[in-house]
């Protein structure tokens, strides 16, 4: 296509684009280099209904808007707010590794340190939700695929539920249902004849139902595509494969799948960067105590009651684009391969 | 499993059918709950004593008289006149998903029908948009648009979410267009088209089924947003998630959850219409344009 | 079903034409232009502001949970996109950090002859914000169950509520007797603010930004706060003040310390929960050791005026607020929150929270940094209540945390 009617193309979509996610990203970018100028604090008596008068401390206004007027943008600080204590805090590990009683001992006040707890279970959601969501959703494409063709649209429809339901009311419904006086709560303890088992207040149980819950908000999506992507199958070369004496599960394995990749990649791509910024199932269930992940982290800096954090929460946010675009990198490769494979004829 | 091809296998589609029906109550059962659920009161649906109330609707009778109670709905729908946010929903999840699908077919067919390298990467560039988190995306746009003036209004909104939504969109839609033969739009070339007349007049006809499939996801993704909206409307234009969320409450003052719940029950059945009546594009979308990574 | 009630007839107020014409006294035409959260009780007030749309003046409210999120940006502009903000004691400061409010003691002088002077917030001799309401957290008891455990007082102080609570278990009664939010984030950071708050401490070093919570009197808190959890169901971690509630009304907590906002349902006996309501009694929150400050920081709900607006459509502003929380809101609407209107009588929702007010309960702090002290104790005590921290380890991973967010926005350098 030549360049001009290209330009003219992708125009609305570029433009689009350029405006509502090129600019924002690049005062995030500066953002995250700057911290604030210095609040010029003065001591004020303020009189409360409770407790009277005191003697407190407030910023001057003013004094603060004239530094601010002078450098808009604030004090430059580098990597300064992506290597603090809030993100890489690479001086707080630094003294960890040199103070620390043994390699276990330093794992585990590293996993205090609030970016590598997120991380860990960010990363561990994403390589378990992804792949397993991913394989359920095609077996229920497989299976839906043979069952009588005036079922599928209601089973379709019963299919796409979890990722209809707002996860503002699917996850405070299953955090009722699991609840240890729940009924799914209620026949866990039943089943394991534990009548003391509850599902919050273990670790390990809370990330297995926060996984669980993932694979099933992300098993529709994978359904839909791979239940799409069945349809078109090549009928001859299935039949070819049957004639030759290919069982059920070769055909499917050597037919079927290989049909399948292409979609699985595009698949994998969307449902690995939406995995990476997990961030309501923990705020439905409550679950902070136990998983926080990337995505929570840049929500509670940008919180008002918490002070609003842009610079952190912009150094988080592109941090994790780096960790998306490290992830992805195998599935871009792909891609450029495929690429200059059509540009070559 | 050994069978014979030319015969159809009972054994496997009786298992099939069992691993869809296992399937399908674990896809469906929280819904057919909160159902259930919703014409109960609050006392029995979220009962820390005994989660029978919830069937039983022991506070339900108590309360209302009888075992089931529409009081969620009348709250929701009557007094809290939910069906206002129903109106804007419906507004802005037409609107995003035509201009999505407008702005998303003209890029992705020139994504597609384009052998230079900076097609390739701005593929990639999109990708890396589509990872920004959305929580940050919207706090950077509140000074800007109260200074235009422009915040609060459906059309924002509406163009945010586009904007948004622009990267899946843009490469399923290039996924789709790359399965349609080249020869097609160039034959219509050929005979005298111009390059726009061939992608309207030729390829839009064909590519219907994927143009279909990916409006679901754009359709749900404007249907489910909650950062944007909530952040960038004003009381009047809200939509349901934001309303939904009121209904929930917060930590100093308590909501009405059950207001919550029934509106999300009556929330789904316009997608249960939407989904029965396409269903068969959704499926065959897909079938014409098996997206290609 | 009160605050069904309260909803409908807020609703049927704002839909009946006559009361959309209302006498608010503006003299000169304006507009109106309000933010403010969305809940029950502001509902009341927003729909009285309402009603004071005329010809010459305009009202528009905009309520919504993310009104703490867009004050800032809103009112920043010029004109400020509203005129009035309804704010709390915690989201004050950012206003006040940025000039975005302006004084209001000429308009008071004018205009506001009903306000009391416990309603004015004063800074620096400025009033700046006026005050309407009030809530906090406060001590909820189940006469019934203290009476069975044999306890005949109601605990006054933690150790006797850890003493009661130690009663209750071994008499077989409750396993876990306690409740309490202590879900990570806001709400755990908001129970150790209360209870720090006990200790009369300051949070910071006096005239500065530096944390001073490391100290005896932080390890004294959390370690009661530790002992509490021991008598708390073991997912404690996950309950919120609004499971908590719940918790409370399924019968399984005989004592917790919970918002005052949250009395209502639960002290109603034609409500939700008929068997435990008639013996749920409210008092202040308890003391901690020595100490005779109740463990319930008060927060108060008020409104301030854009500093980027016109003088007129201040004036309006004023006098629709003024004629929105005027006293007789209070005597129509008497159990719709903890009114601090002249002519309120408290009702029994509210006898809590005036007993935290009249016991010399302290407000929560206003302090222009304490949002970051609040977000570092919301994320860092979790481990020292899990047992992978001590409590001094625990403490300073928070003013660590907080100097990390405090040097970000420039209080410390």
């Amino acid at each position: 296509m030549p360049h001009k009617a290209f330009a003219w193309f992708i125009l609305p979509s570029a433009l689009a684009m350029l405006l509502f996610i090129a600019l924002p990203l690049v005062s995030i970018v500066i953002q995250s280099l700057y911290v604030e100028h210095p609040q010029v604090l003065e001591q004020v008596e303020s009189c409360s209904p409770f407790g009277g008068c005191t003697m407190e401390t407030r910023v001057d206004a003013q004094a603060t808007a004239a530094l601010r007027e002078a450098e808009p943008l604030g004090r430059f600080n580098g990597l300064g707010t992506y290597l603090n204590r809030s993100h890489l805090a690479t001086g707080e590990i630094a003294e960890i590794l040199r103070s620390s009683d043994g390699f276990a001992d330093s794992l585990r006040q590293i996993y205090q340190l609030p970016f590598y707890r997120a991380l860990l279970f960010t990363l561990c959601y994403t390589f378990l939700v992804t792949p397993l969501g991913m394989l359920m959703g095609f077996w229920i494409a497989l299976a839906v695929n043979r069952i009588p063709a005036m079922l599928k649209g209601p089973v379709i429809f019963v299919s796409l539920l979890p990722m209809i339901i707002t996860p503002l009311i699917g996850s405070l419904v299953i955090y009722w249902m699991v609840n240890s006086r729940g009924i799914l709560g209620s026949l866990l303890q039943w089943v394991t004849q534990d009548p003391t088992l509850s599902i919050a207040a273990s670790g390990p149980l809370t990330w297995a139902m926060l996984f669980l819950y993932g694979i099933w908000i992300a098993a529709p999506f994978s359904f839909v595509v791979f239940y799409a992507g069945l349809q078109t199958v090549p009928q001859d070369t299935l039949e070819s494969a049957m004639i030759d004496g290919a069982n059920r599960w070769e055909r499917v394995r050597f037919v079927i799948i290989p049909h399948l990749v292409p979609l699985a990649t595009f698949v994998s791509l969307v449902q690995l960067m939406d995995n990476f910024r997990v961030l309501e199932p923990i705020i439905g269930f409550n679950a902070q105590a136990r998983a926080t992940s990337l995505s929570f982290s840049i929500y509670n800096d940008l919180q008002a009651e918490n002070g609003q954090l842009f610079a952190s929460a912009a150094a988080t946010s592109l941090l994790t684009i780096l960790f998306v675009i490290v992830l992805l990198f195998p599935v871009l490769i792909r891609t450029w391969r495929d690429f200059s494979r059509k540009g070559a004829h | 499993m050994s069978s014979t091809p030319s015969r159809p296998n009972h054994t496997l589609t009786i298992i099939a059918t069992l691993f869809v029906l296992v399937w399908l109550v674990v896809a469906g059962f929280p819904f057919l709950w909160t159902t259930w659920g919703s014409f109960k009161v609050e006392a029995d649906f979220f009962s820390r004593a005994d989660w029978t109330n919830a069937l039983s609707g022991v506070n339900t009778i108590r309360q209302t008289g009888g075992a089931f109670t529409l009081d969620g709905y009348e709250g929701a729908w009557i007094q809290n006149e939910f069906w206002r946010a129903g109106l804007n929903t419906a507004m802005v999840t037409v609107v995003v998903t035509l201009l999505s699908l407008v702005l998303g077919t003209l890029g992705g067919y020139a994504l597609a029908r384009s052998g230079y390298r900076y097609a390739f990467w701005i593929l990639i560039i999109a990708l890396v948009f589509r990872a920004m988190p959305h929580i940050t995306l919207v706090s950077g746009y509140l000074v800007p648009f109260f200074e235009l003036n422009i915040w609060g209004t459906l059309p924002t909104a509406i163009i945010v979410l586009v904007a948004i939504n622009q990267p899946f969109t843009l490469w399923m839609l290039h996924s789709f267009f790359l399965s349609i033969p080249k020869d097609l739009d160039e034959s219509a070339m050929v005979d005298g088209c111009t390059r726009f007349q061939a992608f309207r007049e030729v390829i839009v006809p064909v590519m219907w089924p994927g143009i279909i499939t990916t409006g679901l996801f754009s359709f749900l993704l404007a249907y489910n947003d909650f950062a944007v909206t909530a952040m960038l409307l004003r009381q009047e234009n809200q939509t349901m998630i934001p309303k939904i969320a009121s209904f929930l409450g917060s930590i100093e003052s308590e909501g009405n959850v059950m207001f919550a719940v029934s509106s999300v029950v009556s929330a789904t059945v316009p997608l249960f219409l939407l989904v029965m009546f396409f269903q068969r594009q959704i499926v065959g979308g897909l079938t014409a344009g098996a997206v290609k990574g | 079903m009160n605050r069904l009630l309260n909803v409908s007839a807020a609703a049927l107020l704002s839909a009946l034409p006559f009361a959309a014409q209302a006498d608010c006294g503006i003299a000169e035409s304006g507009s109106v232009r309000i933010l403010a959260n969305d809940f029950g009780a502001l509902d009341l007030v927003m729909d009285r502001a309402a009603s004071c749309a005329s010809d010459g003046v305009t009202v528009s409210i905009n309520q919504t949970e993310e009104h703490k999120n867009l004050q800032v940006p809103a009112l920043s502009i010029d004109p400020a996109e509203y005129t009035v903000a309804v704010i709390a004691n915690n989201s004050l400061p950012p206003l006040l950090n940025e000039d975005l409010v302006q004084p209001l003691d000429e308009l008071v002088a004018e205009y506001g002859q009903q306000l009391t002077p416990s309603q004015l917030i004063r800074i620096d001799g400025k009033v700046m914000a006026i005050a309407f309401m009030v809530n906090g957290m406060h001590l909820f008891t189940r006469s019934d169950i203290l009476e069975e455990a044999g306890i005949e007082e109601t605990p006054t102080t933690w150790a006797e509520v850890l003493e009661a609570a130690e009663a209750i278990r071994s008499a077989g009664i409750l396993e876990y007797p306690l409740a309490g939010a202590y879900a990570p984030g806001w709400e755990l950071a908001e129970e150790f603010v209360n209870m720090y708050t006990a200790t009369g401490e300051p949070f910071f070093k006096p005239g500065t930004a530096e944390p001073a919570i490391n100290s005896a009197a932080g390890v004294e808190v959390l370690e009661t706060m530790k002992a509490l959890t021991e008598y708390m169901d073991p997912d404690y971690l996950s309950i919120g003040s609004l499971e908590a509630s719940k918790m409370w009304g399924a019968g399984e907590v005989a004592i917790m310390n919970l918002w005052a906002s949250q009395a209502g349902p639960l002290i109603d006996a034609e409500g939700d929960y008929p068997e435990v309501a008639p013996q749920t009694v409210l008092t202040a929150a308890p003391t901690l050791g020595e100490g005779e400050i109740p463990s319930g920081a008060l927060f108060w709900d008020g409104f301030s005026v854009a500093a980027n607006i016109s003088d007129e459509d201040a004036a309006a502003s004023f006098q629709a607020m003024m004629h929105a929380i005027a006293p007789d809101l209070a005597t129509e609407h008497p159990s719709g929150a903890s009114w601090m209107i002249d002519g309120y009588v408290p009702t029994a929702n509210a006898v809590g929270i005036m007993a935290n007010v009249a016991e010399g309960g302290r407000s929560y702090p206003t302090l222009p940094y304490m949002g970051l002290m609040h977000s570092a104790l919301g994320t860092e005590l979790v481990d020292f209540l899990q047992g992978n921290e001590t409590a001094e380890e625990a403490l300073a991973g928070v003013e660590a945390a907080y100097t990390a967010a405090a040097q970000e926005t420039g209080f410390l350098q």
